[in-house]
């Protein structure tokens, strides 16, 4: 599977996550959540960007369980809550988020 | 030249090595590349076979396995060749014929 | 998995990263066991303590380089990491020669403590005893 984004084609795997992480831009996520009938607000790029430096840190897409509690710490109780995490993408966190931001599927996500 | 030997195994878990250094004649080579670096090191249980093989073969350890481990190359037992790729070409083309401890 | 049952899981690591694949998968079973809230321990014995040595740089090698994601434990609550002394001497490591593995105890306001605890050969012994489940990687 690819994606088309400004005229350019995204390898994808047949879930929709973009094959080569280095190859992401911003409009690849916009892309992804257009087709998914998403729309990307302040809150959702906060998490897209959080998810983008853990996977820099540590190399792996953290859990829902690590990852709701991450952004607790990071952004406040209100938001470090999955009621407020699946609001966001009803999809699932990780998985959703994940995928926009161009992070393979999280290990222990099923 | 005489042979080449190649030792991928990490002489802690596996014999490889130790068969090789059995083996291997007067004149004849060891590489050591993948988990085999971790035979390159100084002070570690096995360097006084490895120091003492010195005595009779060449001994090479690859640069790019030693530092994917995170192992240092200062480390590395004083007699020891560390080459790159292009060493390892130059090793298999110079010597008659290759040995693969796998 | 509220409610569920918790066994205590000891992951036995034994094999030196990149020249096989063993370190890896054993890591992703231990992120997948963690995610389930399971009492997780890891064991770092003959190679696999090289699994934890710092510096770790595949750029040349052309491999992922997964040393990184060890420091990803301590989120998962994964704080019991034991690596067995004699195994260190052998290679010429002492836990200077390790990633300093950390994770933040809840229960004593959020302090940074050390993940890592070296053990003896009969401590070893001991800790696979004490589990219901131990896998050997």
């Amino acid at each position: 599977m690819a994606i088309e984004v400004n005229g350019k084609m995204y390898e994808t795997d047949e879930e929709g996550y973009l094959a080569n992480l280095n190859e992401w831009t911003k409009e690849i996520g916009e892309a992804m959540a257009v087709a998914d009938n998403a729309d990307l607000s302040e809150s959702h790029w906060e998490v897209i960007n959080f998810l983008r430096e853990y996977y820099d840190e540590y190399q792996i897409a953290p859990a829902v369980r690590v990852l709701t509690k991450a952004i607790g710490k990071k952004f406040g109780k209100d938001k470090g809550n999955s009621k407020y995490l699946y609001e966001l993408f009803p999809y699932g966190p990780a998985k959703q988020a994940c995928k926009y931001a161009g992070l393979p599927k999280p290990t222990g996500c099923v | 030249m005489g042979m080449l030997h190649v030792v991928n195994k990490s002489p802690f878990e596996k014999t490889s090595l130790d068969s090789c250094l059995v083996y291997a004649k007067e004149g004849a080579a060891i590489l050591l590349i993948e988990d085999a670096v971790y035979a390159a090191l100084k002070d570690t249980a096995v360097a006084d076979k490895v120091r003492a093989a010195l005595k009779k073969c060449k001994v090479y350890a690859l640069e790019p396995d030693i530092k994917a481990r995170g192992m240092e190359v200062a480390k590395v037992i004083d007699g020891i060749d560390v080459v790159n790729y292009g060493g390892f070409v130059d090793l298999a083309t110079a010597y008659d014929n290759v040995h693969s401890w796998v | 998995m509220e409610g569920g049952v918790v066994k205590k899981f000891l992951y036995v690591n034994r094999r030196a990263p990149y020249g096989s694949i063993y370190a890896l998968e054993s890591l992703e079973v231990v992120l997948i066991g963690a995610a389930f809230e399971q009492d997780v321990s890891l064991l770092f014995v003959d190679d696999g303590v090289y699994q934890l040595k710092k510096g770790q740089d595949t750029s040349g090698v052309e491999m992922k380089n997964f040393s990184p994601t060890y420091n990803a434990l301590g989120d998962y609550d994964v704080n019991k990491i034991y690596v067995d002394q004699e195994s260190l001497e052998k290679r010429n490591l002492t836990t200077d020669d390790l990633m300093a593995l950390t994770y933040e105890d809840e229960d004593d306001d959020y302090a940074e403590k050390p993940s890592i605890r070296v053990i003896s050969r009969d401590e070893v012994a001991d800790l696979m005893e004490e589990q219901d489940v131990v896998l050997s990687f």
